[in-house]
């Protein structure tokens, strides 16, 4: 069944630092993501939350406001300028350092390694290194916050001539502006080795018997989203360089001529193309959307199966599904700038090519219900935030398919009904399932067993509270609503919608405060939470053939032999429900 | 129900499970031994240079966008130092010996391998320090990266391609080195091949460079 090892990876470190800090150990290192991106997710809500705030109490005099931005919140009151960092720095860390971070490098270093039967990651160093550069980023992008003029203003999709163009345009579009740029190339850099890592690892590191269709579809996931990172970081980077060399060298790759801003006439830029910069970026920035999701898929299909003990439905089509997603992901940048003045038959080939991405989209939902039906559904605290991932990823989607349309996003571009389609399927989605991964994963990557009232009650609160924020917005956005500004109180058009807007607002406290209960559930278990055996879910594929937390070489010295699929539940005549991959058929038992 | 419970399930739980394959693409045949971490490595390096080919290919792509758009005639080609043809001999050069490098390596002759190497590698610095010359001469013409969009991109592509060279020259170095100090036993042949083949995309990645920066620049 296993054969014995001939060679590791590499020793167990000695040593506090070698051990815990700059580990080669991929399951330290992922963990060091997750509580990077646990960090992140903090700070990036905790900004949203003063948005939401400024936006519907703009007059309302904060005395803390006043002590930490003493210049741009003078008297308590926030500035629009202020709103705008606030807006710019939530959307770059909640899309960097969230949901790139935690679902692929967090949960995927931990168990892409240990699921296909290795003993740690292709390149060990490059790993460690990888997370440091992720580190370093971040340090870069918080400094941001604390140099004079403060944090950028040009939003987390940078579009210049505002994030070009110098001090001119605004606070925060000096030294400010010039970090966020420059974390960003790190982050791309970290990025980078993190995808050779994963493409290496499952290409040539899976155990005997792990065919390629035999991966659990984490696996899958991880290994696109990879290939969507190597090809989508290395174009931003080439961008982030040109936009800094625009700001500090003088250049023009991407500023006009003919500038006036503040009353000043800018003369030392002239040709650059604005919308140059908006190709390079979406070509990244539509991808990554897919970077921030698929993993989450990944992790649903595998709850739904083990939790409704029946096999994923459909496996290859969803493979495939993965993959088309991926690949189509690629050619679909320009529905993000339908507003730029395009050529309506490019809009066109873009509208129809996102209508495509419906088809792979529908085939993972329907193959999702396709495995509920009928099935024993265990309603664990990770499978509901499964199934809230999946509610989340269809009330997403399905208002994608009218931002699709160039002449409806010609309205709706500009309005809250984008900000709600993103939030519900990029943002709460993809956090869904890093809860669904949380709660399934935590007894193997800390060896106890997490709080399942708590986690409940954390996942009612959470759900509802989420589609209270979100749902709204779609109202808002189609009534005109626009989108970026910081007080529209005193817009007579929309004073109707204020309201709503209240109801969001205490609907977004109500949800950041649920989140303390899975703060104190995740340290409370981590500290005093009951012993976790190898296999609590009785789930099938090879991380819960080891003990929890499994030993450094992930196998205990033995390499796997792998002869089934990942998701063998409820096989007619098997003794359990559950048939584990390293299970040798009936014929070959007595060998 | 339970039927058509059944028929929507997967077709794995008819019948005995499949007998063991060894998979597509190189893995699921055991990760043991050196042969899995040759085949990663190398799997690495293809990786790794897909993604300078997008980096190149974003900046490429930008080029070609940019000097399409000029059309306030702000693109003015530059005079590309002469210099920059010499650097381009070297640099074939350094490519053709490495790989006569590795040649001799493997009928044996280790005294070879190493001149060859050595040779590859003074050619490598003599490379960017070639670079650094052009530079200088574009500098004391008065062409600078901010002077027009020409000058800028051949300044982001050169600085781009030298960081690249500059990676290549320590691992050449590395190897050499370890050459020198007779330490370069099988298991550091999974290095060179990797060196190799990363200076010899370096080296076609250039001559891409140059018609780019002759045709168009």
């Amino acid at each position: 069944m296993a054969s014995p090892s001939t060679h590791t990876a590499h020793h167990a470190p000695q040593g506090f630092i070698w051990k815990y800090v700059f580990s080669l150990d991929h399951k330290v290192i992922g963990i060091q993501y997750y509580f990077l991106g646990l960090f992140s997710v903090f700070l990036g809500m905790s900004l949203s939350l003063l948005m939401r705030f400024h936006m519907v109490y703009p007059n309302v005099a904060v005395k803390w406001f006043a002590t930490l931005w003493p210049a741009a919140a003078a008297g308590g009151i926030m500035t629009p300028e202020l709103y705008l960092s606030l807006m710019t720095m939530h959307g770059t860390i909640m899309v960097f350092f969230v949901l790139t971070t935690v679902p692929q490098s967090g949960f995927g270093n931990y168990f892409l390694p240990i699921q296909i039967g290795a003993e740690d990651m292709a390149f060990p160093v490059l790993n460690m290194m990888s997370f440091w550069t992720t580190f370093l980023a971040l340090v870069v992008m918080v400094m941001a916050f604390f140099v004079q003029g403060g944090a950028p203003i040009s939003g987390w999709t940078a579009y210049p001539p505002l994030s070009g163009a110098g001090p001119l345009t605004g606070p925060g579009e000096g030294l400010g502006q010039s970090l966020w740029i420059l974390s960003i190339a790190i982050f791309c850099g970290a990025s980078l080795m993190g995808a050779i890592n994963f493409i290496a690892t499952t290409v040539d590191l899976r155990c005997k018997g792990m065919s390629l269709m035999r991966m659990p579809l984490t696996c899958w996931t991880w290994l696109v989203t990879a290939i969507l990172a190597l090809l989508g970081f290395a174009v931003l980077l080439a961008a982030g360089v040109l936009l800094l060399l625009d700001r500090l060298a003088g250049t023009s790759f991407f500023l006009p001529s003919g500038m006036f801003i503040n009353d000043h006439i800018i003369a030392n830029h002239k040709g650059g193309s604005p919308l140059l910069w908006q190709h390079l970026f979406w070509f990244f920035g539509h991808p990554e959307v897919y970077i921030a999701i698929l993993p989450g898929m990944g992790v649903t299909s595998q709850l739904l199966s083990t939790f409704s003990r029946k096999p994923v439905f459909g496996y290859k089509a969803m493979v495939y599904a993965i993959l088309s997603i991926g690949f189509l992901g690629f050619l679909v940048w320009g529905h993000h700038m339908f507003m730029s003045g395009m050529n309506p038959y490019s809009a066109m080939a873009f509208s129809v090519l996102t209508m495509c991405i419906g088809v792979p989209s529908a085939i993972k939902t329907f193959n999702w219900i396709g495995t509920l039906w009928g099935g024993k559904i265990h309603f664990t605290t990770a499978m509901l935030f499964a199934l809230g991932f999946v509610s989340l990823f269809v009330t997403g989607g399905v208002s994608g398919i009218f931002l699709g349309q160039p002449a409806l996003d010609l309205y709706f571009h500009d309005t809250y009904f984008v900000v709600g389609h993103f939030h519900m399927i990029m943002g709460v989605a993809a956090i869904f399932g890093m809860f669904a991964g949380t709660f399934y994963w935590f007894p193997k990557m800390f060896g106890k067993m997490m709080n399942e009232t708590l986690g409940k009650i954390h996942f009612y609160c959470t759900f509802i509270g989420v589609y209270c924020i979100f749902t709204p917005m779609h109202y808002v956005g189609l009534a005109g609503n626009p989108r970026r500004y910081a007080d529209f109180t005193n817009v007579a058009y929309l004073a109707k919608l204020m309201p709503l807007h209240v109801f969001m607002t205490y609907a977004a406290f109500f949800t950041a405060a649920a989140q303390l209960i899975f703060i104190i559930n995740l340290f409370w278990s981590i500290w005093k939470g009951p012993k976790a055996p190898p296999n609590p879910w009785n789930a099938t594929t090879l991380e819960w053939t080891v003990p929890s937390p499994p030993p450094f070489d992930n196998f205990g010295g033995v390499h796997p032999v792998v002869y089934r699929g990942a998701y063998e539940y409820s096989v007619p005549g098997a003794p359990t429900d559950f048939t584990m991959q390293t299970e040798p058929p009936p014929a070959a038992a007595g060998d | 129900m339970g039927a058509m419970a059944a028929s929507l399930t997967h077709d794995i739980i008819q019948g005995p499970p499949p007998p063991i394959d060894t998979g597509w693409g190189g893995g699921g045949d055991g990760s043991e031994g050196r042969g899995a971490d040759r085949r990663a490595t190398f799997t690495g390096l293809f990786v790794g240079l897909a993604a300078c080919t997008m980096l190149f290919a974003a900046l490429t792509s930008a080029f070609v966008v940019r000097r399409g758009l000029s059309d306030m005639n702000d693109w003015v080609s530059i005079s590309k130092p002469p210099i920059l043809f010499w650097n381009t001999g070297i640099l074939v050069l350094s490519s053709i010996l490495l790989d006569r490098s590795r040649r001799a390596l493997k009928s044996g002759a280790r005294s070879r391998f190493n001149l060859w190497w050595s040779a590859a590698t003074v050619l490598g610095i003599l490379f960017l320090a070639g670079q650094a010359v052009a530079w200088y001469q574009l500098k004391q013409a008065g062409i600078f990266i901010s002077t027009n969009p020409s000058s800028s991109f051949f300044y982001v592509f050169t600085a781009s391609h030298a960081a690249h060279v500059l990676g290549g020259v320590t691992a050449l170095v590395y190897v050499d080195v370890q050459a020198l100090r007779l330490r370069l036993g099988p298991a550091k042949r999974t290095v060179i091949d990797v060196t190799a083949v990363f200076w010899h995309f370096l080296d076609g990645l250039w001559l891409f460079l140059m018609l780019l920066f002759y045709v168009w620049g």
